[in-house]
């Protein structure tokens, strides 16, 4: 909680006076027993109709005085809670905006939403009802204990053992529940998760009709859920009886201590009942306390969840590593990209996802990449963004290792075309301006074009402005992936990566693609990831990569001279072309070698 | 008021889960009603021992003592009973919660492909947790202050009419004020409080969209212009909540301004029925401490108030979910299809997802058992609608499809899709174990029979190496498993429930050609005396297919085996020679 409290201090002067007119408020209040008194003992006394008149209009003007301070409270209470809230969501928004690869790996989504959602809101009304309310009740039960002494020293003793017996129930009660309602946000998380996964898997689910089992594994969740909450609930239901037994059995105490004191005529009967009165007062402020606790302990509990986010926090900053002389002298002459001796571990894997990766790539240049299912393709060109730091070696771009170039500036000169086409609710023009924000029209238009999605696009009602639903979900598989390609090119990168663009989309789609992107080659240096021989074998350099490794590097004609792996793979897409195959021969020039 | 009567609606609802807890509630009422009276007469006898400390040597310790003991008796009751109360009150809140999400989540189960492919997923969620979890909230607080405070109104009530009937009078006459004001600020701010709700709704939807895809988001270093966006629906959601808090906030000082009136008005009238000898100065004042004990409740009543409409809001958001059309329930006389012999008819068949926009018509197939169908076409052209229908996620709007001769109408949905074995592009894996994923469709299943369907995927070596095996637990999106991966497993979980009919929609597109090719070897045993539909833009895997669909836009255009349909030199020939054809124009 303590972490999130700088949220709250922009708002210095709405917590400081919502509290304040609250006391006011309650200031108020308690002077109207004092003109009750005057109207008693002076007007009924005296029989004096214009006192009374007086006093009543007293009375009346202190509500009005005591509503208008309210009023102000409970604004300035609200104003602080939602603006701290806001503020908190965006700032938690903003870190998880901040975070890497990695990071995003180890966290999970659902509880992500959860704790910007649900959590933060609970927080908010903590803050609110801490505001309305926890100045006024200590005030008004240690000024209660005041009191007391002034009218007798040895009945006020026993406010001075109750007191500290009702906090002890009081944040004892806290103290214990706040882990279970830790324990109640995870259950709702899972929850959650569930509710998610079944939207996401609609089709599975259905498919393999699981509907049932679902709701059957829904309820379990639930009701573990429930049981959690209920079990909490128990302990807090405690509370009220408890501070109500303490608060009685201290009136016991005082009447016992006042029928003695007023026996040896050291108090009046009057007195007693003032004595009791304030007793009284403690327990009204305290039913409200114990609404409150339950909110904050609830709130303190959220917080701590939501401040656990705050704590990822990224390792690896790029001032971290350091030039060495030899790599700044490399800045003129250096290959425009370099895999230098790389291999990458994820964190938390055992093994070792790439290994000694080593090969450079001119400006202009394309680079083809294939390789089995799992064999490292993906990951190899997540290096080039930085996506994920290198566990040894570097990736340099123009001489500079990756790691020392600003995030924004690296990934700024990268198209990434990524596996999953995902777009985003809004227009196809918004989803184009991820691209590049000031993209013209004509250039988008361009970017279509080469992406072959020009004709999706006009065939849309409003063309660039057609609704694109969330995810992208009103679009077909080859649609939303030729937009995505269309996104990567608009921002015209220096570095163009295709990660298995192109499976969604059919081979007269890909061809032309293809050729589209040889056309805007020369400065652009593309990479494409593939699983189709087809897509890579006229590409500059084609690295074939085996269970992490690369197993070749070179032209297509040099791989399938040499490069086992590569064989394998082309012969497996073109049997025809086998030596020694009967197709081959009878094949020989025919339909499915043209590119001979 | 249409928002007025959608609260009603909501409420009426909320009771009809309520019912089923009758017991509880019944228990609650009691206990309830035993706290208030108890409560009342703890102050009596309080009253009474005062009434005996006379003065110096004048008390009547005996007669105290025997008070001191009724007290104690009186709190013990009361505390019990306001334990069990309050029990009562959470069993009851936190099972209606429960069922209500689960009803929200069978719902969920029901709707309409239609209706999900069409929300917005992040809202639904924000449904099913955040607005039940509110309305649990304003439940809970309702349940625990309704109940008491109602009941300390009427017995402070009795007890002040008995005690004098002008003065109670006026009591009477000015609290309505209290009730008027309340609801007057409540109908004000039920609007408010479903705007602040629809305004989360939008902003879970935006955190769900963006922090699910927070890859991309990296990827462009849109982190920036994204935050923005979320900052302007921020900004709008504290402008809003401000509103809704603030204005039913005002609530309470209100109606404590009213019970303040209350309180003046007893003690002025009070005073002047005094003057004239109609009530003592003890009755007064105790009637003053009366007032305020029956005022008290109203401003408790009235924060619940603005809780409860708080909680109605979101209730109304829930329920319209619950309430949500369902797809049409299955023919009570419908089949279960067991071991479909895979006859598959398409007659006449229309369909569009959007009546302005006609996708399939007049579509016609026939499909003999065993046959191997494979669909191509461009992209778009309805390949993925025809699945879509054939596992009927969609009905079609006319025509008929028949399975084994039935119309697919009249089979239960259930025994139809299980007996198709459906492989999609899209691949989707649970947040659980490697394991627990494969036996998806057959949890029965022994490890000897998962191990066996991931060796004919060809999935069983990369498994192995993952740092538990089998037990490895992934993420919701598969995690660091690659795409190619996942859809191994996804061919795994198929392999494993063997059905009688195959759907594979680019079932292979992200797996590596020479596992491809293992894999096709292991679909072409599975296919054997199956029946199969195959979407692939790879023609090289439905070469052997029985029959070839070529479609485009939403019809048929051509069909045949792929040497008759090459011979043709069609459509069909164009899309299959370009794929070699182009592979070099720029050489």
């Amino acid at each position: 909680m303590k972490r999130l409290l700088k949220y709250l201090a922009g708002y210095k002067k709405e917590t400081v006076l919502a509290p304040l007119f609250k006391l006011l408020e309650a200031g108020f209040e308690l002077l109207v027993p004092l003109v009750m008194a005057s109207i008693i003992d002076r007007g009924i006394a005296n029989r004096d109709m214009g006192h009374i008149g007086r006093m009543g209009a007293c009375l009346l003007a202190l509500a009005a005085v005591g509503l208008a301070a309210s009023i102000t409270a409970q604004y300035f209470a609200a104003r602080a809670a939602v603006g701290f809230s806001a503020k908190l969501r965006q700032a938690l928004f903003d870190h998880i905006q901040g975070l890497s690869f990695t990071s995003m790996d180890k966290a999970g989504t659902s509880t992500m939403i959860t704790r910007m959602t649900s959590d933060i809101n609970q927080v908010q009304s903590g803050i609110n009802m801490v505001l309305r309310l926890f100045l006024r009740s200590p005030v008004i039960v240690f000024g209660s204990m005041i009191m007391a002494f002034t009218i007798d020293v040895k009945s006020a003793w026993i406010f001075v053992v109750a007191i500290p017996l009702l906090a002890i129930v009081v944040f004892g009660i806290m103290v214990w529940t706040m882990p279970l309602y830790k324990k109640v946000q995870a259950g709702l998380d899972r929850v959650l998760g569930l509710t998610r996964e079944n939207l996401t898997g609609v089709r599975v689910i259905r498919a393999f009709h699981r509907e049932r089992e679902e709701e059957a594994r829904f309820r379990e969740d639930t009701g573990a859920l429930a049981a959690s909450q209920i079990f909490v609930g128990k302990i807090s239901a405690v509370m009220n009886p408890v501070t109500y037994v303490i608060v009685n059995g201290a009136v016991i105490a005082l009447i016992y201590t006042g029928a003695v004191q007023v026996n040896i005529g050291a108090l009046s009967q009057g007195e007693v009942v003032a004595i009791i009165n304030y007793m009284s007062q403690i327990l009204v402020e305290l039913v409200k306390l114990a609404n409150l606790i339950i909110t904050i302990t609830k709130a303190l509990a959220c917080a701590d969840r939501v401040a656990n986010v705050f704590e990822i926090t990224d390792p690896g900053s790029p001032e971290a590593v350091p030039e060495s002389r030899e790599e700044a002298s490399k800045g003129i002459g250096a290959p425009f990209l370099e895999f230098d001796h790389v291999s990458l571990t994820y964190e938390g894997a055992g093994d070792e996802t790439l290994h000694d990766i080593h090969f450079k790539v001119e400006r202009g240049e394309t680079v083809g990449i294939i390789g089995g299912t799992g064999s490292g393709k993906t990951s190899l060109v997540n290096l080039i963004p930085g996506f994920y730091p290198v566990t040894e070696g570097a990736v340099r771009l123009e001489g500079r290792d990756i790691r020392r170039i600003p995030e924004a500036e690296l990934r700024g000169r990268i198209g990434v075309v990524p596996q999953k086409a995902v777009l985003f609710k809004g227009t196809i023009r918004g989803n184009l301006q991820w691209g590049r924000p000031d993209a013209t029209e004509e250039e988008m238009w361009r970017a279509l074009e080469l992406a072959q999605a020009a004709e999706i696009v006009e065939g849309k009602e409003g063309a660039l402005d057609a609704e694109v639903a969330q995810n992208g979900r009103n679009l077909s598989g080859g649609q939303r992936q030729r937009l995505t390609i269309a996104r990567a090119l608009v921002r015209r990168p220096e570095i163009l990566i295709l990660d298995d663009s192109a499976s969604a989309l059919d081979y007269a789609t890909d061809a032309k693609l293809r050729a589209a992107l040889r056309g805007i080659e020369g400065e652009t240096t593309t990479f494409i990831v593939s699983q189709r021989a087809s897509t890579i074998r006229h590409a500059d350099k084609i690295l074939v990569l085996e269970d992490g490794r690369a197993a070749g590097i070179g032209t297509h004609e040099e791989l399938l001279a040499g490069c086992e792996v590569y064989q394998e793979i082309y012969y497996s897409q073109y049997p025809q072309e086998r030596p020694g195959s009967a197709k081959a021969q009878a094949a020989e020039g025919g339909v499915g070698n043209g590119g001979r | 008021m249409a928002a007025d009567k959608k609260a009603s609606g909501a409420l009426r609802q909320v009771l009809a889960y309520i019912r089923r807890y009758w017991v509880f509630l019944g228990v609650s009422l009691l206990l309830a009603a035993a706290t208030v009276a108890l409560t009342l007469y703890v102050p009596v006898l309080t009253g009474d021992a005062v009434d005996l400390l006379l003065g110096k040597g004048q008390v009547d310790f005996a007669a105290v003592f025997a008070i001191m003991r009724r007290v104690a008796v009186a709190i013990a009751v009361t505390a019990l009973a306001q334990w069990g109360m309050n029990i009562c009150n959470n069993h009851i809140t936190y099972h209606v919660v429960k069922d209500i999400r689960e009803d929200a989540f069978s719902r969920i189960q029901e709707l309409p492909l239609k209706y999900l492919d069409a929300h917005a997923y992040g809202d639904i969620v924000s449904r099913v947790i955040a607005d039940v979890d509110t309305f649990a909230d304003g439940l809970l607080m309702g349940f625990t202050q309704l109940f008491t405070g109602v009941l300390t109104i009427g017995g402070t009530l009795v007890f002040m009419l008995a005690t004098n009937v002008p003065i109670a009078l006026v009591v009477i006459g000015i609290t309505p004020v209290s009730f008027l004001v309340a609801r007057f600020i409540a109908t004000r701010t039920y609007s408010m409080f479903k705007l602040q709700s629809e305004t989360r709704g939008e902003q879970t939807s935006l955190i769900e969209e963006m922090v699910g895809n927070q890859k991309i988001v990296k990827t462009f270093s849109r982190e920036e212009a994204v935050e923005q966006q979320f900052a302007e629906i921020n900004g709008r959601l504290e402008k809003c909540s401000l509103r809704a808090i603030f204005f039913s906030s005002i609530t309470n000082p209100a109606t404590r301004f009213v019970n303040s009136l209350v309180y003046a008005g007893v003690g002025i009238f009070g005073a002047f029925v005094a003057i004239r000898g109609g009530i003592s100065v003890g009755r007064l004042s105790c009637f003053l401490s009366y007032a305020n004990q029956y005022t008290k409740p109203f401003n408790e009543i009235s924060g619940v108030v603005t809780e409860l409409q708080n909680a109605l809001a979101c209730a109304a958001r829930i329920f319209e979910l619950i309430q949500e059309e369902p797809q049409t329930p299955d023919d009570p006389e419908a089949r279960a299809l067991t071991d479909a012999e895979g006859t598959v008819e398409m007659e006449n068949v229309y369909f569009s997802y959007v009546p302005e926009k006609k996708l399939i018509q007049n579509f016609d197939l026939q499909v003999k058992p065993g046959q191997r169908v494979a669909i191509v076409g461009p992209t778009g052209c309805g390949k993925t609608t025809v699945i879509n229908l054939l596992m009927r996620f969609y009905d079609v709007d006319s025509g008929r499809i028949k399975v084994d001769g039935t119309d697919v109408r009249h089979i239960t949905r259930g025994s139809l899709r299980t007996s198709y074995g459906m492989v999609l592009q899209e691949t989707w894996l649970r947040a659980g174990t490697i394991r627990d994923n494969i036996r998806m469709g057959r949890p029965e299943a022994t490890a000897e029979e998962v191990e066996q369907a991931a060796r004919a995927a060809h999935a069983h070596s990369f498994i192995r190496r993952l740092p538990q095996g089998y037990d490895t637990v992934i993420t919701e999106d598969g995690g660091s498993l690659s795409q190619g991966q996942k859809q191994l497993l996804c061919i795994a979980r198929v392999m494993l429930c063997l059905p009688s009919m195959l759907i594979l929609d680019e079932a292979t597109s992200s797996i590596d050609t020479r596992t491809e090719l293992k894999i096709q070897n292991a679909f072409a045993r599975m296919m054997e005396g199956r029946t199969s539909f195959i979407v692939a833009h790879r023609l090289s895997t439905i070469q052997e297919a029985d029959r070839i669909l070529v479609m485009r836009d939403g019809n048929i255009v051509e069909q045949g085996k792929h040497e008759e349909l090459l011979a043709r030199g069609g459509f069909y020939a164009a899309l299959y020679n370009s794929q070699f054809a182009v592979a070099d124009p720029g050489k």
